[in-house]
Order: C-alpha cells, then sequence, then structure tokens
C-alpha cells in the first residue's frame, strides 16, 4: 500500500484523554496551519466528563477551504490507550499513525497498510522533567513539535504563535518553545520527514477570523445592545454568556465610575432565566438567555407568556443530541419543532439558523432588532459544531451608522399628542400592535399584561370576538415576519436542473463541499440555505420550481421537513430526507453520497422519464 | 363581587396628597373577587398605603403570578403598568423588570399556593438574591379558584369545607424569608388595617427584599370552624409584636408614647419607621432572635404579627451587580454599541 501523498489536504486527528492539557496543544497546532496560509477546521468531539474520558480533535487541512468535517482520518496522533484499537482501525488505508514508542507494543497491534511513526515522547519527558503537571503538558507540546516536522511546517511559524499566545510570560515562551524543539529535533534525526501529508505555505486564510460561534452569539448580544441576560448553566450553551461576560467587562463598564453597563444573572433554573428576561424585556430593556434542548423544554410554559403578552425576548439554543438528556456533548439540529412551536395552544416563533460564527455575530445582533419590531421571541438556533469549535469565517463587521430599531414604543410625548393607544390593537395594519414601556406616563398608556385573553386595549376579555380578533392579528404579525426574517441563500447548480436540496445552520460548509463533489460527478443540484422562520416567500418558490427538493438536516425525524410541508403545504413526496444524527457533525461525503444514490438507484424518478416510459 | 361601576365624578374637596392625587387615583378596576374577599382590603389598604407615600401611580410596576391573590393588581393602581405572569414565576418575572430600571417601585403580588407551592424556589432565590422590592403574600391557605383544595401554607390539622383534614406540615414563608435573606420581614391579617397599611408603606420604602405575609381569609372556602385561616381563628390567635408608623421624612417627628415602648428604624430613604413595641423584649432588629420568637409562639399555637425583623442597611441586587445609576432600559445606543473601531481590533486578536 503506497502512503498518502497529499499537499495541504487531509485529515489528522489527535486522540487525548480529556483534562490533560491537550486542548491548547492541538489548538496550538491548527492555528500554527492557518498561519502558513493554509485553511483548517477543527472540531472537538468530547464526552460528557471532566477528567480521564477519551476525548478527540479532529483537524480537517484544507487548501480548498472546505471547512466541513470531510469524514475518515488520515494521520491518527494516538495519545490514548484507551482508545487504541479504534483509533488504529479508523485511519485510511495509506494513512499515517503517530504514537509515543515508549512503550513498546506487539506487532498485532498495528496494521499492514498504514505508515507508523513512534517517538518515545513519555521517556523523554521524563528524562527532561522532574515535575509530573510539566511531564503531561509539555508532551503534548512535544508532540506538537515532531508534527510539525514530520509535515514539513516552518518551526518559526510555530515559535512566533507561542512568543504571540504567551506575550508578557517570557518564562513559558522559553519553556514552550524548549518543548517544542526537543520534539522537532527527535522527529528530524529519526523519522523520515517530511512525510506524504505535507503543509505548505500557501494564501487561503486571508483576513479571516478564527472564532467560535458561543463567543461570536456573546458578542453579537453586545453589538445588539442587550442589557440583560438571564442564564443557567448547561452545556453546550454556557460559554455564550461567559462570552457575553468578558466582552461586557471589556467595552461595557462605565469608563468614569467602573460600573457595569448590563447584568447577568445566573438564575436557579431555566424557568426563572427565562422569566428575568421577560421581565426585562416587558420593562424595556433587551435581554436574552442562552440555553440547549433541556432548557427549552423548561421554558415552554413562559414562550407562550411571551408570545401572547408580545414580549420581546431573544433565546440562544444551542442545540445538542436529545430527546432527553440525550447527548449532551454532541451535536444535533433537533429542537426545531420544540422552537417553532413552543408552549401549548395556537404559537408559532420566529427562529434564526445562523451557519457559522459569522452569522452567530450577525444574526445575533439582529435577532434584538427583531423581537423589539415584532415584539415577540426570536430563537437564535445554532448547535454544538458551530458553537463549541473554532471555525475560520468572515471577519466581524458592523456599520456605525445603524441605529438599533426599537420598534413601535409609544413615548409620552406621542401619548400627549393624543394618539390612540391599545395595546393589542392593529392600528397599522401589520399585526404589530404599539407598546409602552412601564414608567412612561403619568396618566396615560398604563396597560396591564396578562397571558389571559383581552380585548385590544388589553382589558380582560373571554369574548370570542375579542379572541379571534388577537389571534387572527397575531397571525398576520407572523406573516409580517416573513419579511423581515433574514432572506434564503440560493445557489443554483452549473447547469439548469430539476433537482434542489435545503439545508441550514452548521451543515452548510459540509454542503458547499457536497455540492462541488457531485457538480464533479455530473449532478447537479441547485441549493438554498433557510436562514430564517417563518419561511420567506423564496423558500417555498424555490420546492415550486423544483420536481425533487432534497432537505438535509441533522436529526432523525426531518423537522425542517416537517416545517416546510405543514407552512408550504407541500407535497410530501416532493421532499427527500437526508438525514444525519449520530451525534457527529454531517459530512460532505454522507451529503453526496445520499443524493447521488438517491438519483442513481432511480428511487427519485424524474417526472420526464416517467412520463416516457 | 359588585357589577356596579364606581362614579367617575369626584368630589370638589376630595384631598389630595403632595403629588397632587386623590385616593381614587390609586385605585384600578371593580374587583371581581368574592364579597368580604380578605384580598379587597389588601387592595384598599395598598391604595391608601400608596396614596399616603405620595407616590406617582405611574412609578410603581405591580406584578403578580397566578391566581385570586395574583388577580388583585388589576384593582388597584389604574395607572400603573401591570403584569399577570405564569403561575409561581412572579419573582422572576420581577426580578428581571427590577433589573432593566432600578428607578421604579416594584411591587409583587402572589398567594400562598403561587409562592408556597408551584413557586417556592423562584420565591425563595428572589430572597437570596436582595431584589429590591415589596412582596406581599395573600395568604388564605387554600386554592380558591380551583375550588378549596388545601395550599402548602395550610396549618397541620386545620379542616378543609368537606371536612378533611391537613396532614402535610404548613409551609411558614416568613421563617423562610428571614432564613433566605429577606431584610424586611412582616405579618399581618387583611382584617386589620391599620396594622397592615404601614407595614406596607414600610415595605415599599424598604430598600432590598420586603416581604409582607398577610393572612387573608378565603371567604367560600376557608372561613368555616376547624380552619386556621378564618377570620374568627386569626382574630383570636393574633399576637402583634409591635405597631408601626411610617413617619417620610418631610413629616414632623412627633412622639407621643413613652420613650422604652418606642423604637425608631431610619431607612436608605430617610423615611423613618415608628415601632410602638408590644411585645416588651422583641428586637426586630436581631434576626436570630426574631425566628426564635416565631417559633416559640408558633408552638403556643399563637400568630405573631407586626413587624418582625428589618435591617435598615441591607444592600440590593443592582448593588451586588454593580450597575450604573441609569436605568439600564434608558441606555442609548452609544451607550451599548462599542462600534466598529472596536471590532477591528477583535478582527486582529482572532487571526
Amino acid at each position: 500500500m503506497k502512503p498518502i501523498q497529499s499537499s495541504n489536504d487531509f485529515v489528522i486527528k489527535f486522540a487525548n484523554v480529556n483534562g490533560s492539557g491537550s486542548a491548547s496543544a492541538n489548538e496550538l497546532f491548527a492555528r500554527a496551519i492557518m498561519r502558513m496560509g493554509v485553511p483548517v477546521a477543527p472540531r472537538n468531539i468530547f464526552p460528557s466528563n471532566i477528567q480521564g474520558m477519551p476525548t478527540w480533535y479532529e483537524m480537517r487541512v484544507s487548501a480548498a477551504g472546505w471547512l466541513g468535517r470531510r469524514g475518515g482520518c488520515d494521520l491518527m496522533v494516538a495519545m490514548n490507550p484507551q482508545t487504541w484499537d479504534r483509533d488504529v482501525a479508523e485511519i485510511e488505508p495509506g494513512g499515517y499513525l503517530f504514537y509515543d514508542s515508549t512503550k513498546a507494543q506487539p506487532r498485532s497491534r498495528f496494521r499492514e497498510d498504514i505508515t507508523v511513526l513512534g517517538i518515545p515522547l513519555t521517556e523523554i519527558c521524563n528524562r527532561e522533567y522532574s515535575d509530573a503537571r510539566q511531564r503531561q503538558l509539555f508532551k503534548n507540546i512535544m508532540y506538537v513539535g515532531a508534527l510539525t516536522a514530520l509535515l514539513g511546517i516552518d518551526f518559526s511559524v510555530v515559535e512566533k504563535l507561542i512568543a504571540d499566545q504567551y506575550r508578557g510570560k517570557d518564562k513559558l515562551i522559553g519553556a514552550n518553545v524548549n518543548a517544542l524543539k526537543l520534539g522537532y529535533d527527535h522527529a528530524r534525526a529519526n523519522l523520515p520527514c517530511p512525510i506524504g501529508l505535507r503543509v505548505e505555505r500557501a494564501d487561503g486564510v486571508g483576513d479571516k477570523i478564527f472564532i467560535n460561534g458561543n463567543n461570536a452569539c456573546g458578542l453579537g448580544a453586545v453589538y445588539g445592545g442587550a442589557t440583560v441576560a438571564a442564564w443557567y448553566p448547561i452545556t453546550p450553551s454556557t460559554s455564550v454568556i461567559e462570552a457575553f461576560s468578558s466582552y461586557c467587562r471589556k467595552y461595557r463598564t462605565d469608563p468614569d465610575n467602573g460600573m457595569a453597563r448590563y447584568a447577568i444573572v445566573q438564575a436557579e433554573d431555566e424557568l426563572a432565566s427565562i422569566g428575568m428576561v421577560i421581565g426585562a424585556a416587558w420593562n424595556g430593556a433587551r435581554a436574552f438567555t442562552a440555553t440547549s434542548g433541556p432548557g427549552i423544554s423548561l421554558m415552554q410554559e413562559f414562550f407562550g407568556l411571551a408570545y401572547f403578552a408580545e414580549v420581546p425576548v431573544v433565546v440562544f439554543n444551542v442545540q445538542r443530541g436529545g430527546p432527553s438528556t440525550g447527548m449532551p456533548t454532541r451535536t444535533q439540529q433537533s429542537d426545531l419543532i420544540s422552537c417553532a412551536y413552543a408552549s401549548h395552544g395556537d404559537t408559532k416563533h420566529v427562529l434564526l439558523f445562523p451557519e457559522d460564527p459569522y452569522e452567530c455575530f450577525t444574526l445575533g445582533a439582529q435577532a434584538f432588532d427583531l423581537a423589539d419590531r415584532l415584539q415577540t421571541p426570536v430563537f437564535v438556533l445554532l448547535d454544538l459544531d458551530i458553537g463549541m469549535n473554532d471555525r475560520l469565517c468572515h471577519p466581524f463587521d458592523w456599520d456605525d451608522s445603524r441605529r438599533y430599531d426599537r420598534g413601535k414604543v409609544m413615548t409620552a410625548g406621542m401619548l400627549d399628542a393624543g394618539k390612540n393607544f391599545g395595546r393589542y390593537l392593529d392600528v397599522d395594519g401589520d399585526g404589530i400592535p404599539w407598546r409602552t414601556i412601564p414608567g412612561t406616563h403619568p396618566t396615560k398608556g398604563a396597560f396591564f399584561s396578562r397571558g389571559t385573553t383581552r380585548n385590544a386595549y388589553a382589558k380582560y376579555s373571554e369574548a370570542g370576538t375579542d379572541y379571534i380578533y388577537n389571534m387572527e392579528r397575531l397571525r398576520h404579525k407572523l406573516e409580517t415576519a416573513k419579511k423581515l426574517v433574514p432572506a434564503p441563500v440560493i445557489k443554483p447548480a452549473s447547469q439548469a436542473t430539476r433537482f434542489g436540496a435545503i439545508y441550514y445552520g452548521s451543515t452548510s460548509p459540509a454542503m458547499a463541499e457536497a455540492s462541488a463533489l457531485l457538480e464533479a460527478k455530473g449532478v447537479h443540484v441547485d441549493t438554498l440555505r433557510v436562514r430564517g422562520f417563518p419561511f420567506a416567500d423564496e423558500v417555498i418558490d424555490f420546492i415550486d420550481q423544483h420536481e425533487v427538493v432534497f432537505v438535509v438536516e441533522q436529526n432523525e425525524s426531518g423537522q425542517l421537513r416537517m416545517l416546510l410541508l405543514t407552512e408550504g403545504e407541500i407535497d410530501p413526496k416532493k421532499l427527500i430526507r437526508v438525514l444525519h444524527y449520530d451525534g457527529t457533525p454531517i459530512t460532505a461525503r454522507f451529503i453526496s453520497g445520499r443524493i447521488a444514490d438517491a438519483l442513481s438507484e432511480h428511487k427519485v424518478t424524474p417526472l420526464r422519464k416517467q412520463v416516457a416510459s | 363581587m359588585t357589577y356596579l361601576a364606581k362614579p367617575k365624578l369626584l368630589r370638589a374637596d376630595a384631598p389630595r396628597n403632595a403629588v397632587g392625587y386623590t385616593r381614587r387615583d390609586y385605585e384600578g378596576a371593580i374587583s371581581t373577587l368574592c364579597a368580604g374577599c380578605g384580598h379587597d382590603s389588601i387592595s384598599a389598604a395598598v391604595v391608601q398605603a400608596c396614596f399616603d407615600l405620595d407616590i406617582e401611580p405611574h412609578k410603581v410596576a405591580k406584578l403578580s403570578g397566578i391566581g385570586c391573590s395574583s388577580k388583585t393588581p388589576d384593582y388597584f393602581l389604574g395607572a400603573s403598568h401591570g403584569f399577570n405572569t405564569t403561575h409561581g414565576r412572579m419573582p422572576s418575572v420581577l426580578t428581571g423588570a427590577a433589573l432593566a430600571n432600578r428607578e421604579l417601585i416594584y411591587l409583587g403580588v402572589s398567594g400562598d399556593g403561587d409562592s408556597a407551592s408551584i413557586g417556592i424556589a423562584q420565591f425563595a432565590h428572589a430572597m437570596r438574591r436582595g431584589v429590591n422590592m415589596a412582596y406581599i403574600c395573600e395568604n388564605n391557605g387554600v386554592y380558591g379558584l380551583t375550588k378549596g383544595q388545601f395550599s402548602a401554607t395550610a396549618d397541620k390539622g386545620s379542616k378543609n369545607k368537606r371536612g378533611v383534614v391537613n396532614s402535610d406540615t404548613p409551609i411558614d414563608l416568613v421563617a423562610l424569608s428571614l432564613q433566605l435573606g429577606a431584610t424586611f420581614v412582616a405579618r399581618s391579617f387583611s382584617g386589620d388595617k391599620e396594622q397592615l397599611v404601614p407595614l406596607i408603606k414600610g415595605a415599599l420604602r424598604h430598600r432590598g427584599p420586603a416581604f409582607i405575609d398577610v393572612i387573608s381569609p378565603c371567604v367560600t372556602f376557608n372561613n368555616h370552624a376547624g380552619s386556621t385561616k378564618s377570620y374568627d381563628y386569626v382574630r383570636e390567635h393574633n399576637e402583634a409584636v409591635n405597631r408601626l408608623d411610617v413617619i417620610l421624612p418631610r413629616d414632623k417627628i412627633e412622639t407621643s408614647y413613652s420613650p422604652g415602648s418606642l423604637r425608631r428604624v431610619v431607612q436608605h430613604d430617610g423615611s423613618v419607621l415608628l415601632l410602638r413595641k408590644v411585645a416588651v423584649d422583641y428586637d426586630p432588629a436581631d434576626r436570630v432572635a426574631a425566628m426564635n420568637y416565631l417559633q416559640e409562639r408558633q408552638t403556643l399555637g399563637e400568630i405573631v404579627t407586626g413587624l418582625i425583623y428589618v435591617d435598615s442597611s441591607a444592600e440590593d441586587m443592582h448593588r451586588h451587580l454593580n450597575t450604573v445609576e441609569k436605568p439600564l432600559n434608558q441606555l442609548g445606543d452609544a451607550y451599548l454599541c462599542p462600534g466598529s473601531k472596536a471590532l477591528d481590533a477583535l478582527n486582529a486578536s482572532l487571526r
């Protein structure tokens, strides 16, 4: 078996034990490749555990800029004896295995069709360091050094990265560079450097930034003008609030007196979190919470209140594997239905689907304008894959002339000028009523908010006519939302085609690559990325314009497909499921394989063929 | 309940308070509760307290949960914004509202089912968080709207209308709030306006979590022989520790009581709580003693009423969070958005 030869296009996977300090070493390595100008897409695959369980860091190196998960592994860095067998088995034929050769392994534990690269890391560490913690941490840096040599990365690039990372802490710089050099020199002296997989200088990164979606959501909330955050810790959303808190300390501390222009409360549970957000939003502050599936389940009653009392709240839902506790540290897109129609009774909510950290920031900030404009809950639905993995993306931007859209807020001046104020009265024909903020006016504009039915002037009413007026207005308001949510992104195939594919959120990079793979095989599929719900008209038009539309998503029941069928009144036969839901991020190989199979096996028969036969 | 709307006409000589409002300006919609309901007396006490304190109605936000008691904010302060939230969750919504605007006065109204059963977690955490609010629990020991089930404050041995005896241990919200860090804790009786109005006034002027448990008999489902929350039972077992007067900074303090029986507590805003002692040894500044006293009297079957505990130097949630003086809901774009330059610098650090 000839070893794989590939420059700037391969997958390297690190098998580690969690809590061993490998995460920062692995990230250092990813950044080094990016400094070489080569795009990288790393993903953490980690357990719901603090220490001692297996964890993997899978890194896609792609000069072409494909940031989705490819599948397969060309170079395995096997640092965890617990998972040795499955890690070795996962290597592609012709691939490479890097391991700690301190302890001799029988031949039977290797494979004939791979290249084995052993370095006695533990032995070197034990020789060089006496402190146990140092032995552990520097072992990680040492393998980064060895890989630097094996893949032909410039040593100076990694060295400079370490210097940047520990700027001002010279002792740490020296110690880390020393460990790096130990690994690098040992590999150069004892192994065939470089191997068939190489990193060569390129210009594929440009001005892109490297950040995870949760941090971007936190930043989006700062730029979106949020002042109140209430939350309860839950994986994988916790770091949204941590990021918000850290950006607030940086950007929202009053320079004169050090006081906070924000308030963050860790609540006793998710019910209290969303309750506080509703209270703050009702009282005129921009407020949000961040949670995941189980939190969404707990918040249901309050979502109904916010919908019915028309309170503008923002919810970041970083989705994980469900149902129940499910797979807390794995990714899925399985909360669409529980968010779209959250709470009992007839409700419908606005959903936004960011594809990457850049959109987590932009849609995250926009969510606050939409919530205020529409006076309703807005859900930003990302998932663990985008939320917790650093991703290369477009740099953040902000138009300084932009002003927050606070929506229809009636002021004391307007009330004094004699404006007719009916809290639930549709005066503009868009279903959106006017509201007043508590404390606005001594005698005018006060109203009583409630989850019970009321008339257009917010007076308690159980009259059927009042109820229907209100429900129809709400439906009309959600129709208005279709024009306000971000428009879908349509990418036509290189040739006219009867086939389409609809996808959203974190599936985006894998879908883009799958399209290219299909095009290369002569299979042409137009694609549409949904960015908002209720669906813009273009989404339904796209389905109408194609004979068959694949709906690609990461859940078991095809939740976006269900929403499309219901909301667009689509013939179910027209929408073919492409579903990936094992908890790992969807891959281009999976999507293109499923679509190609479906088309070639005549499971999908184009209409014209049917007529001809 | 009554179907007769109150006449809108006002006598020209109706008394006005220092901010120019009449008592009628503090009233709300017509109550839909049962005739004789203790809750209506509490609403009247709220009206009186706000009138006396010269509070502008629109500077109050009134929030409630679900239940008979939680309906009442519709029946007072019609010119205030109100929010009738979900069952047991008023404390969180009130907390959020208080975060958004620290300048308004927050009045939370709840019941025993709302606070002690479904909402006990939120009740507890709002107290320990130091939310600046006056929290009134209209406590009748029974679920009225669903026709007479026991609530978690129903006393052990108390008999319901159908003759069933409650065998569960009651939750004492006063004891709980003391333990959890409420800084103004009182108990009163809806049938004792003279005691209740000053307590509400004190709570409204207090900075920090102020809790008043008001025993408020349910005339329909819990006012029979064998009930421990009936008018007769409460009147017989009421053990008042003190009588309160609230003196505003503008008022001249004139004391006509003998010095030994009087205690002055100055609150943050300069208002003075004048406590006429009834129980001679009772010290409302001593939290541990207050807790002990409550337990002792409870064992004797007495219901302790009055101002049970006050800490006039308490800090509130905003102080803990170090939030800016200006209400968060009034900060303009320039105070909130860091702008494109900050973003450029951040982008540079992410490469």
